[in-house]
């Protein structure tokens, strides 16, 4: 015998459902010590718009954030600041490693300069890059997103719950995943490209 | 000819052992320990060197032709004259002490904080010699040539924050 539901009623999962809602409010914590955070900032403005991902409102105060987003190298008196900043955020948090210098080191391969964050805190992200565009860093808030959605519970996050999918990055493949190249992907080009010109033509 | 030549005459007068030398108008006095704060005090109330520029510090281990380790290096500036001089004071292990020039000016404070972080020089008599750039608990000095530019394993010595914790 079976149920009858409402056309205005969905069945999910509570996990889902605290999924949902923490992905798409994520409150990022801008941990910016090097030209990382120029990108970072640059992320965040009106050109590349995080907002359209939920996570436009940086907060320079650890306990209103959730998404801690290391930008620049960390020396070895920073790190002590950096680790207090992360146990006074609140769980569930996540962390972004933003380019090289965050997660490796990078060229500052010296007796002072931390050789990556993961060493001293855990990471959910990197994203590579020297800086890294502001694409890349967007393309590592979708894909933690996808982490989130995963991973969460009610009650705090499941780490166990890591599933490699086709991609080897975990999850299921998304719809998006290389956005085309204004002007090269045909979709764009418009009428033009119909006529076999290009946008250099025009001009002249 | 520079400008300091009336300078480099008065002081020469009045200390033995001060070896000076100069390249397009810049001139550099290199003086013995036990003259350095003589000679600076003098700089200051009789020629007008009223503005510290800068202290360093050089380390000459494996420099060809050098014969002292260190070359400590005070520059001045005459901001009412318009001229500057360079003062060098060489120093060798083990006795790496010079005295401070705080009472002289009050910018030797960080200055000289500054040498003695990155290569260890003493500066008897100054009021707060501790570290200014590195951490506190910091043991080495690491801008001598003979420190690693990698370091002796400081940078890792941190405790691990788990997944989970706090």
């Amino acid at each position: 015998m079976a149920l009858e539901v409402p056309e205005n009623v969905l069945l999910g999962k509570l996990d889902a459902l605290a999924g949902w809602c923490r992905k798409n409010s994520l409150w990022p914590m801008p941990f910016a010590t090097a030209c990382c955070g120029i990108e970072l900032m640059a992320t965040g403005a009106s050109r590349h718009d995080l907002a359209r991902f939920g996570a436009e409102v940086f907060r320079f105060s650890p306990r209103q954030c959730d998404l801690m987003i290391v930008a620049g190298r960390v020396v070895m008196k920073m790190l002590p600041v950096l680790q207090r900043i992360w146990q006074q955020m609140h769980e569930p948090k996540w962390c972004i490693s933003m380019g090289a210098c965050a997660s490796t080191g990078g060229v500052f391969d010296t007796y002072c300069v931390v050789q990556g964050v993961d060493r001293f805190i855990p990471v959910d992200m990197y994203v590579p890059g020297c800086p890294p565009r502001p694409e890349q860093l967007m393309q590592a808030i979708i894909d933690l997103q996808d982490k989130i959605q995963r991973e969460s519970a009610v009650f705090g996050t499941r780490p166990g719950a890591e599933d490699p999918g086709a991609d080897g990055r975990g999850g299921p493949p998304r719809a998006l995943r290389e956005l085309p190249i204004l002007g090269q992907a045909a979709e764009f080009r418009g009428p033009l490209a119909e006529q076999g010109k290009t946008r250099g033509e025009r001009a002249s | 000819m520079t400008a300091c030549d009336e300078v480099v005459e008065a002081l020469r007068s009045e200390w033995s052992g001060l070896s000076v030398s100069a390249f397009r108008d810049q001139v550099r006095i290199t003086v013995p320990r036990d003259a350095l704060y003589g000679v600076l005090a003098r700089l200051k109330h009789s020629h007008g060197f009223d503005f510290l520029t800068d202290i360093t510090c050089v380390d000459y281990l494996r420099y060809a032709g050098a014969s002292d380790r260190f070359m400590v290096v005070y520059m001045l500036t005459d901001t009412r004259g318009n001229r500057r001089i360079t003062v060098k004071v060489p120093l060798n292990e083990p006795d790496l002490a010079l005295p401070t020039v705080v009472p002289l000016w009050e910018a030797a404070n960080w200055l000289e904080r500054e040498v003695w972080d990155m290569m260890g020089i003493v500066f008897r008599g100054h009021p707060d010699l501790r570290r200014i750039l590195l951490p506190e608990a910091f043991t080495a000095h690491p801008q001598r040539k003979d420190y690693p530019l990698q370091g002796r394993g400081e940078r890792h010595h941190f405790p691990v924050i788990q997944r989970g914790e706090a």
